[in-house]
């Protein structure tokens, strides 16, 4: 097990270079640091003192791979592509646009934004699980074909419908709770339940779907016929039987979800107000601040690589006879 | 000539793609699998309503496909010169909608503004006052004159003849239908409409009329509405509702089926060649897709987006009007989404055709010596087609969804360009305001969801007539 980590681990080392090696493309060679100097400042009428001001305070005026003023090992290390790509392996992400340590902001919004995302994400599983399992009871009745019809339709609705209608009922309307902030400590539940709601409404659609095409699969094989033909109640089957079994999948699926959550909390984050890495994210785009945009970037894509390995970690908790070697 | 065609790049795709899906319709109806499939899809009734349904918004969007820029009046002798505004062929059938703006907010057929202004009038005694009323309209409801009470009777007036109107067109679409069938098969006209109902066509005769029974009266309630009338009322600079709900049929369009142009080759090149070559060739394509998978994608298109904007930004002298440049940046964004999201199909079709490589008839074809490009073309992609037909059904309606999504963030299309994603964002602020306007909201809520419901019907009964495991189960 412990070996299977480590070299999961060193397997994900040139996926993390790779991610690296994109973003510094995307954010240096596509554009160089002139013409985001020029964005920055505005387009029209800029001097170029103040671009090579403007690219001096960031770090972007040295060279981007080869440094030959610099002497010894600075060849290397004096270049753009050190300073901003490499040293975000040893969690060194720069300054934001504000003056402000990236590496510091981010570990201040990390806790609001697990607050809420994680609640999320652990409700939205076992209701969306529940409902489909309820349907598969159900299934081939009149509860069932409404039940999927009523989840195509809340799947073709928009995540911002979900976020403005909630806010509007629940807040507006009724007022309920506050409309947006976030507040420490215990009162922060005032803030989160909202959200949270609108997390897991927004996800019943097309999770509910996807679970109930697992279990109706899984409850055609021969194991369910037997469990059934040896005197087990339906529940029983249900539970004992098709739900262990359809765990991979599920667990599978969830994977793809996580990244997804991730989409889903930068909107209800910034809708909200509530001062996560989601709502820095939205922020750091409409202002144009690309050091936090690759920043958040490295960081998305090592949450999941670590997504991936718990997977399969968790597989071994379901399936006994998946052994790692 | 009375105008100047213009070309954009978007409408040389989407015309690229109509010809494309025509020429693929005519090559799956002579593969007897896909001619089966496509018959099953036709057999469904949700499938056919949402088709029914899909039509009607591809139809909208591709006359709005048609660009062109109008004469400027000219005296004779002077050279022609032409407008830098660029319009569509669906801006000169609504021009009615197009060009009477209001000053502000009004609601749905309302025949006075949203807020109260400064009005002058005079008094019996010929004294000049001023009075804070709600100003009437300039052209909702312009025709009833001082006599706004009639409005309500106008507009029930209106409802009946368009009530009227669909009944006649759609006796008429039906009468012709059950005529043409009753034709084909031989039978009596009264027999060939009890078929139809009973549902023993092989074809979802009963589904198309019954939805195009709903669109006509929808559509010509509207029409009889919007003469006179803003039906969804207007928004902030006056413009009529509808107008931008038909404008943003064409972006949504773009993005939900563009986008497959980017990803429809590399999913499966790079799907084929990793799965059917193996080896080194495979571990580079699978190295390829895991990271760029394990970037988010909302990350890695904010980043994309960001880049495309500042280059767009810094190259002015490219684009010669608006249109084009707010084109461009449409076309960037697709080609952002298309690069990142051809992945999850990629790893689909690998898997595939290392399943599929494994055959004997696919081995036996390598050991007589058939070139592997031979291989590929004649009996690997075929057996792809399906995977491929679903995959391209089911990303529309999420690729739809998505670019409001990313309107809202800030990195969707172009601001000056109608979309759902920035309807809603500008109507999002407003719904603060007291009394609130919905109407924007609403009406891009309701096509939205339309065109979003519908999509995903028709990819369901695409799914289920196409995949084999489905096939057999049902």
């Amino acid at each position: 097990m412990f070996a299977y980590l480590v070299r999961r681990l060193l397997y994900a080392l040139p996926i993390l270079v790779g991610v690296n090696l994109i973003t510094f493309a995307l954010f240096f060679v596509v554009n160089t640091p002139d013409d985001m100097a020029r964005l920055q400042l505005g387009v029209k009428r800029v001097t170029p003192e103040a671009i090579a001001k403007w690219k001096a305070e960031r770090g972007y005026d040295r060279p981007l791979f080869v440094n030959p003023a610099a002497a010894g090992l600075g060849v290397l290390t004096e270049t753009i592509f050190f300073a901003k790509s490499v040293r975000m392996f040893a969690g060194d992400f720069g300054r934001a646009e504000d003056g402000r340590d990236i590496a510091r902001e981010i570990r201040s919004r990390l806790g609001p934004s697990l607050a809420i995302a994680l609640p999320t994400f652990v409700l939205g599983l076992l209701v969306t699980v529940s409902l489909a399992l309820l349907l598969t009871f159900f299934r081939a009745s009149y509860l069932d074909f409404w039940g999927v019809v009523v989840c195509v339709a809340m799947m073709s609705i928009s995540g911002l419908f979900y976020i403005i209608g909630g806010q509007y009922l629940v807040s507006k309307l009724w007022k309920l709770v506050p409309i947006s902030g976030y507040g420490g400590g215990l009162e922060a539940w005032k803030f989160l339940i909202l959200p949270l709601a609108i997390g897991v409404v927004s996800g019943i659609g097309s999770s509910t779907r996807w679970y109930r095409t697992i279990f109706i699969e899984e409850i055609s094989r021969d194991y369910v016929r037997t469990a059934r033909a040896k005197g087990l109640s339906e529940l029983n089957v249900l539970f004992r039987h098709v739900l262990r079994n359809a765990m991979i999948p599920i667990l599978t699926g969830v994977v793809v979800v996580i990244p997804l959550l991730f989409l889903g909390s930068l909107l209800s984050e910034s809708f909200f107000g509530i001062p996560g890495l989601g709502s820095y994210t939205i922020d750091a785009i409409k202002a144009q601040d690309f050091a936090v945009v690759r920043a958040m970037v490295f960081i998305g894509s090592l949450l999941y690589i670590v997504g991936l390995m718990l997977t399969d970690v968790s597989y071994t908790f379901v399936d006994p006879r998946i052994r790692f070697h | 000539m009375d105008f100047l065609p213009i070309l954009l790049w978007s409408d040389l795709l989407i015309w690229l793609l109509v010809l494309a899906a025509l020429v693929l319709g005519g090559w799956s109806a002579r593969n007897p699998l896909l001619r089966a499939a496509w018959r099953r899809v036709g057999r469904s009734r949700a499938g056919m309503a949402s088709a029914t349904v899909l039509i009607v918004f591809v139809v909208v969007g591709l006359l709005d496909s048609l660009h062109y820029r109008p004469r400027l009046e000219s005296r004779a002798g002077q050279p022609t010169a032409y407008a830098v505004e660029v319009l569509s062929l669906l801006d000169a059938l609504l021009t009615p909608l197009r060009t009477r703006s209001e000053k502000t907010y009004s609601a749905p057929l309302a025949t006075r503004a949203y807020a109260k202004e400064a009005i002058d009038s005079r008094d019996a005694d010929g004294q000049l006052r001023q009075r804070r009323d709600y100003p009437r309209l300039k052209y909702g409801g312009a025709h009833l004159g001082a006599d706004e009470a009639r409005r309500d009777a106008d507009v029930g007036q209106r409802l009946w003849r368009g009530l009227a109107i669909a009944l006649v067109v759609w006796s008429a679409v039906a009468a012709a239908t059950t005529a043409a069938l009753a034709r084909a098969a031989g039978a009596s006209p009264g027999e060939a409409w009890r078929r139809i109902w009973r549902n023993e066509c092989d074809f979802a005769w009963n589904a198309v009329l019954a939805t195009s029974a709903a669109l006509l009266l929808l559509a010509s309630s509207i029409a009889t509405l919007a003469v006179d009338y803003h039906v969804f009322g207007t928004d902030k600079v006056g413009q009529d509702v509808l107008y931008q709900i038909f404008k943003s049929v064409r972006t949504a369009l773009v993005i939900g089926l563009l986008t497959t142009l980017v990803t429809l080759p590399l999913a499966i090149v790079f799907g084929v060649l990793a799965g059917y070559f193996r080896g080194w060739v495979d571990d580079l394509i699978q190295y390829l897709y895991t990271t760029l998978s394990s970037i988010p994608g909302v990350l890695l298109i904010a980043a994309a987006v960001l880049m495309m904007q500042v280059l767009i930004d810094t190259h002015p002298q490219w684009f010669a009007t608006a249109a084009e440049r707010a084109d461009l940046r449409l076309l960037a964004l697709c080609f952002v989404l298309g690069l990142t999201s051809w992945t999850g199909l990629c790893r689909l079709l690998r898997g595939e055709t290392l399943k599929l490589r494994e055959l004997e008839y696919i081995q036996a074809a390598q050991s007589f010596g058939v070139a592997d490009l031979r291989i590929i073309g004649r009996h690997i992609l075929p057996n792809l087609m399906h995977l491929v037909i679903i995959a391209l059904v089911m990303d529309f309606s999420s690729l739809v969804l998505a670019e409001a999504v990313l309107s809202y963030v800030g990195i969707g299309v172009d601001p000056t360009m109608i979309s759902f994603g920035t309807m809603i964002n500008n109507a999002r602020l407003e719904l603060a305001r007291e009394p609130m306007v919905w109407w924007s909201l609403a009406a891009a809520f309701v096509f939205l969801f339309a065109l979003v419901l519908a999509a995903n019907l028709l990819a369901d009964a695409v799914r289920d007539a196409f995949d084999p495991r489905l096939a057999g189960a049902a």
